[in-house]
This record gives structure tokens, C-alpha cells and sequence, in this order.
């Protein structure tokens, strides 16, 4: 198992050398000048000299080297500086914004805790509504809780965020008053009173996240159950006698539950590609928009960074479903 | 190609021919009176009785049809601008309303409907195109498989709306020079979204041709001198044509939901030119005072990928042989 997952951690550095490239190449081909905002009094010199402290004067291959540099090597010691109060990275050029002029990446870390608190609590709550659903309408198949479910999760499939999202605000904002459709992220939480409105204006887009992870995950854990309700240890169960909570609890959803813990591990990237459009509908000042607001400005080390921590997300959770999936199931050994 | 047609048809007959020169008992005999069933009418009769599918097939089909020829009932310009009449509510004019600039909701639906669907279906014929051709290739040459593979691999852990958006971002200036506007956009979206789908039908195409490489008659074909380009185009590519027909209805869907994300983002079609998703997102800057103008566009785009959806569904359970005549 260990040799396996080394192996795998192993293969996971050239893909993700491979990704950074295609990213680098495809915002190489970007027709936007950082300079266009320059007045055109700026002598063209000037303009020259600007450009190269931007990195931009060198071939296409040393800023690619300077930037897999930079991201790998020296953030990374910024990181460890911060924590430990160490001074290993000073003096070294950091991946700077063109908006900001400041490091990429202590902008990715403001940004990252209100998309964390959203989409955690979303993926949370969808998981604890996602499971007795699905645990239910598999053992009364066919019922009409079971039709209800289908029904809700095939609608929970169709409607896009940016529907739904916009249907509450209608909904819950103009119509009833009931919660804010603004997310306030300045708000700090030290009282009741703030923790209430920081409660009111998580509902919406935590709703809107959820119903989506929701339909996904019940449909998983249905035909998961449903594939195991049938087997012989189940028979073997009831025939010894066995109480009908445990064999359904205990042994059935024991085994069930090995798929769809990869399948939750495997989701939790694409949630935060998909909250890019709830950010956007509830106005959240996380990741999501940050790129947005990235790219519609043009500002391509930002874009190149942001892109790059999804890839890393996605290639990172993959490889921990596939190590899950041999921890729990030991028939499924790679080794 | 009528030769081929020919043959196709004449295949069943000359199967039957000897089994009846056979003289077999009654029971066998009025087995054979019957005319043989094909394949489509069995798949036909199991999707019948999928009721959400057919009540998704024939809403998908009104909605289509509704988007392509209802213009030349509802004649009203998308584009004409009446200044005087902007912002009405439902009227026997102006069934849906009428926006900030007066143009009429219902010809804007319309015509969004057909940018929004016909980008749906070509962009799902493109990452069906490349999906096939990329598995069949994997499934069927060991030597492509491992490379094949991998590069789909790659593609999986792409995180694909940001690269979209990306994609939409450097792109659009060049091909909207190259082609006109609206043509440029609708080549980038279509082979954006194309580009960035075709990987789960590949995977399951190629899982069901290493499955179908094996079998008998493919050896058969091999063994009297069948080249491989024809073992693929005569006997392994209609044998899995059903797991591709079902990528293909869900491939319509998401392509719908991408096209409307990337237009909600503010980053697809230009604004005089409508979608589903450019015009929702421009109603919600009215939602306040006119939240209808953000729900017909909403609901057409759920409606449709919910028809959708549950076409695909009926369709896998009708094309299943496992599942079909239970």
C-alpha cells in the first residue's frame, strides 16, 4: 500500500509539470498588454523598462522556469517563514500580481477562508442530507419516497447555479426579506447577534451548493446500497437472526459506504471549480471570484497561480480516493 | 453506400432462409410466422415504458421545436428596438413583456433558444467525435492505449471552467477577427466546450471495444481478411453505439449549462446577440422590480436539461439488453 501510494505521489509530479505547462503555453498566447493602462505620455523606453521588471522582457522558457521556481520553491519558504518566523525567503522574488503588485499568493490566502467556510459548510451539509436519502429510497425502492428522490435529484442535476442561486435571492431576498443576497465577508463574528447574521447570510448560497453535491451523492449511495442489498452475507445476516437496523446499518451500509467515500473525496475539487458561480451570484469574495476578477483584468500571473492550486486540488484528492479506496476495501490492493 | 444499405437489409433473410427449409415443429413454426423484430423496435417498446423519458422526449422536442420555428409565428425582430414600450409586463403585444430597450422577451427567448440549443447539440457532436475516435483508437490498438489513456488522464485533472473561462478570454478577439463576431464566438464556444468533454465518452468507449475486440465474430472478420479501419467501421463501432447515443443526450446537457455559465460569467456571447444565459444574466439587473425577466430564461435552460436528462436515462435503460424486456 505504501509502495503504491509513494508510486502514485510519484506519477503525480509530471502530470502536474505537464498541466503547468499547458496553462503557461495557453496564457503565453494571451493578446493582452499589461501596459495598455500606461498613458501614452510614458516614453516608450520607460514602457520597455516597466515591462521587464514585470518579468516580461525574457524568453518564453526562463520565465517558465522562473515561475515553477518561484511557485515551488520559493513559496513554500515564505510558508514556512510565516509559521515558523524564519528568514529563508528573503530577498527572493515572489509571484507577483499585475493588479496589486503584491504576492500572489497572500491574496489567495485573505481570499481562501470565506470560500472554505461556504463550500465546507455546502459539501457538509450536503453529505449529511445526501446519506439517509439515499440509504432510504434504496432499502423502499421504488416507493414513492424513492420516486421523490429521483425526481428531486434529477432536478437537483438540471437547474444550474446561477438559476438557483438567483430563484432564492428572489425568493427569500426581494420577495420575503428573510436573508441578505449580499455576502458580507468583513463581518467578524464575536457576539450572538453576529453569529445570527453570518448564520442568515450563509443559508442561501450554502443551499444552492448543496442541493447540486446533494442530487450527485444521493444517486451514488442509492445504487451503492442497492447493489449490496442483494448480496448473500445480507441473507446471511437476517438468517442468523440479526435485528433488520443492523444488518441495513451495520453490515450493508458498512460496504456501501467504500464507494462513496471515494466518490466524496473525488468531489471536493470540482466544488470549488463549481462555487466559482455561486461566488458570483452571492457576491462571496473567495477564490472564485478573485479569478473572475483576474482574468476580466488581465492579470495573467494571478490567472496562471489560481488555475494551477484547482489542478493541484484535483490531481492531490484523486490520489487520496485511490489510496481510500485500497484502505478500505482490501480486495482492492494495488500491490 | 446504397450497397451497404442493400446488403444490411438483405442479411436477415438469408440468416432465415435455412432454418425454415428445416421443417420444424408448430410451436417453432408459428414462432416464425411472426415477421423478426428488430433491434430499434425492442429498444422502441422499452422506452415506451419509461414514462420520464417520454415525457422528457416529447417536451424536448416541443422546446426545440417551439425555438426553431416559432420565429415564423411570433415575427416580432429580437433586435427592434421600441423605446416607447420598454419595461411592459405580459400583454396580448408582448406575451413575455418587454426588456429595458423594449425589445419584445418572447423573440428574445426564441432566438436565444436557438443560439443556446444549437450550440447544446454541436458542441456534444464535437466532444462526441473526438470521444469516439479517441476511444475506439485506445480500445483498439494496444500499442495507442497506454498513451491514449494517459492523455485523458490529463484532461480529467484539468480544471476545466477555469480554462474555459481562459480560453474565452485570449480567443475571442482572434476569431471574432477571422470569422465575424458572432461566428467567431460561436466556433471558440463550441470547440471550447468540445475540447474540454470528450474524455468520459472516451473512457467508456474504449472499455466496451476491448470488451467487443474479443469476441468471435471480430476474429471471424480478422480471420477471412478483414482490414482493421473496416472491423471498426462495420462490426466494433455499431456494437457500441449505445453507450455513445446515451453520452451524447447528456453531452447536450452539459453543453447547454456550460454555454449559459460562461455567458452568465459575462465572458460568452456579445450582449445584442441572446442566449439563455446572456439573458439572464442581464435580467438580474433588474431582479429587483422584474424578476420574470431572470425566470423564463432560468426555466427554458432547467426545463431543457432536465428533458434531457431524463431522455438520457430512459435511453441507457432501453439500450441495456440486461434491463430490456424485464
Amino acid at each position: 500500500m505504501l509502495n503504491f501510494t509513494i508510486r502514485r505521489l510519484v506519477l503525480a509530479v509530471p502530470t502536474l509539470l505537464f498541466i503547468s505547462l499547458v496553462i503557461f503555453l495557453l496564457l503565453e498566447l494571451a493578446p493582452g498588454d499589461p501596459m495598455a493602462q500606461v498613458p501614452l505620455t510614458v516614453p516608450p523606453e520607460v514602457k520597455e523598462k516597466m515591462r521587464e521588471a514585470l518579468g516580461l522582457g525574457q524568453p518564453m522558457h526562463i520565465r517558465f522556469w522562473k515561475w515553477i521556481v518561484q511557485f515551488f520553491w520559493i513559496e513554500p519558504q515564505v510558508l514556512v517563514d510565516s509559521v515558523f518566523g524564519t528568514t529563508f525567503s528573503e530577498g527572493d522574488l515572489r509571484v507577483i500580481s499585475w493588479q496589486t503588485r503584491s504576492p500572489v499568493m497572500d491574496i489567495v490566502v485573505q481570499r481562501i477562508p470565506q470560500t472554505l467556510w461556504v463550500v465546507g459548510t455546502a459539501y457538509v451539509v450536503a453529505i449529511l442530507i445526501a446519506l439517509p436519502i439515499g440509504i432510504y429510497s434504496a432499502y423502499r425502492q421504488y416507493s414513492w419516497f424513492d420516486q421523490m428522490g429521483t425526481f428531486v435529484s434529477m432536478v437537483g442535476f438540471s437547474v444550474p447555479p446561477f438559476f438557483s442561486g438567483v430563484l432564492v435571492i428572489v425568493i427569500f431576498s426581494v420577495q420575503l426579506g428573510w436573508f441578505p443576497s449580499i455576502y458580507d465577508t468583513t463581518l467578524v463574528v464575536n457576539s450572538w447577534d453576529s453569529f445570527v447574521v453570518q448564520l442568515k447570510q450563509m443559508i442561501m448560497p450554502v443551499m444552492v451548493l448543496a442541493l447540486q453535491i446533494t442530487a450527485q451523492l444521493s444517486r451514488f449511495m442509492r445504487a451503492s446500497m442497492l447493489d449490496n442489498l442483494n448480496q448473500d452475507y445480507v441473507r446471511t445476516a437476517r438468517a442468523k437472526g440479526l435485528s433488520e437496523y443492523t444488518v441495513v446499518m451495520v453490515h450493508v451500509l458498512r460496504n456501501s459506504m467504500i464507494p462513496v467515500v471515494t466518490v466524496i473525496a473525488l468531489g471536493i475539487p470540482s466544488i470549488f471549480g463549481g462555487a466559482i458561480i455561486t461566488e458570483q451570484v452571492f457576491k462571496v469574495n473567495g477564490i472564485g471570484q478573485l479569478l473572475i476578477g483576474a482574468i476580466q483584468a488581465n492579470d495573467l500571473p494571478m490567472v496562471q497561480t489560481l488555475t494551477f492550486i484547482f489542478a493541484v486540488l484535483i490531481v492531490l484528492f484523486n490520489l487520496i480516493a485511490d489510496v481510500l479506496y485500497g484502505i478500505l476495501d482490501p480486495r482492492i490492493r494495488y500491490d | 453506400m446504397t450497397d451497404h444499405d442493400k446488403s444490411d437489409t438483405l442479411i436477415p433473410d438469408e440468416g432465415l432462409a435455412p432454418a425454415s427449409t428445416a421443417l420444424p415443429t408448430a410451436d417453432v413454426m408459428e414462432e416464425l410466422a411472426t415477421p423478426p423484430r428488430s433491434q430499434w423496435r425492442d429498444v422502441w417498446d422499452q422506452f415506451k415504458t419509461h414514462k420520464g423519458a417520454m415525457v422528457g422526449a416529447i417536451l424536448f422536442i416541443i422546446i426545440v421545436a417551439g425555438v426553431y420555428l416559432g420565429p415564423y409565428l411570433w415575427s416580432i425582430d429580437p433586435t427592434q428596438i421600441d423605446i416607447r414600450s420598454r419595461n411592459q409586463g405580459p400583454s396580448w403585444a408582448h406575451p413575455f413583456g418587454t426588456d429595458q430597450l423594449g425589445r419584445d422577451i418572447l423573440a428574445r427567448m426564441m432566438s436565444g433558444g436557438q443560439t443556446s440549443v444549437s450550440v447544446g447539440i454541436t458542441a456534444m457532436l464535437l466532444a462526441l467525435f473526438l470521444g469516439s475516435f479517441i476511444g475506439v483508437l485506445a480500445g483498439f490498438f494496444r500499442r495507442l492505449d497506454g498513451p491514449l489513456m494517459r492523455l485523458t488522464d490529463l484532461f480529467l485533472a484539468l480544471p476545466l471552467l477555469p480554462l474555459l473561462l481562459v480560453m474565452m478570454l485570449l480567443f475571442r478577439e482572434p476569431l471574432s477577427a477571422a470569422f465575424g463576431l458572432e461566428r467567431g464566438i460561436f466556433i471558440l464556444i463550441v470547440c471550447a466546450i468540445g475540447i474540454t468533454s470528450w474524455m468520459p465518452t472516451a473512457r467508456i468507449v474504449r472499455g466496451d471495444v476491448l470488451a467487443i475486440k474479443e469476441r468471435e465474430f471480430v476474429l471471424a472478420a480478422r480471420s477471412i481478411g478483414t482490414s482493421n479501419s473496416q472491423i471498426i467501421t462495420r462490426h466494433i463501432l455499431p456494437n457500441v453505439l449505445s453507450p455513445i447515443m446515451v453520452s451524447a443526450t447528456l453531452g447536450i446537457a452539459t453543453a447547454i449549462i456550460t454555454e449559459s455559465a460562461l455567458s452568465f460569467l459575462g465572458l460568452g456571447f456579445p450582449p445584442d446577440f441572446p442566449t439563455w444565459g446572456r439573458l439572464l444574466f442581464d435580467g438580474v439587473d433588474y431582479l429587483q422590480q422584474y424578476p420574470e425577466r431572470v425566470f423564463w430564461p432560468g426555466l427554458a435552460i432547467s426545463l431543457t436539461v432536465l428533458s434531457v436528462n431524463y431522455l438520457g436515462d430512459g435511453l441507457r435503460d432501453a439500450l441495456d439488453p440486461r434491463i430490456r424486456g424485464r
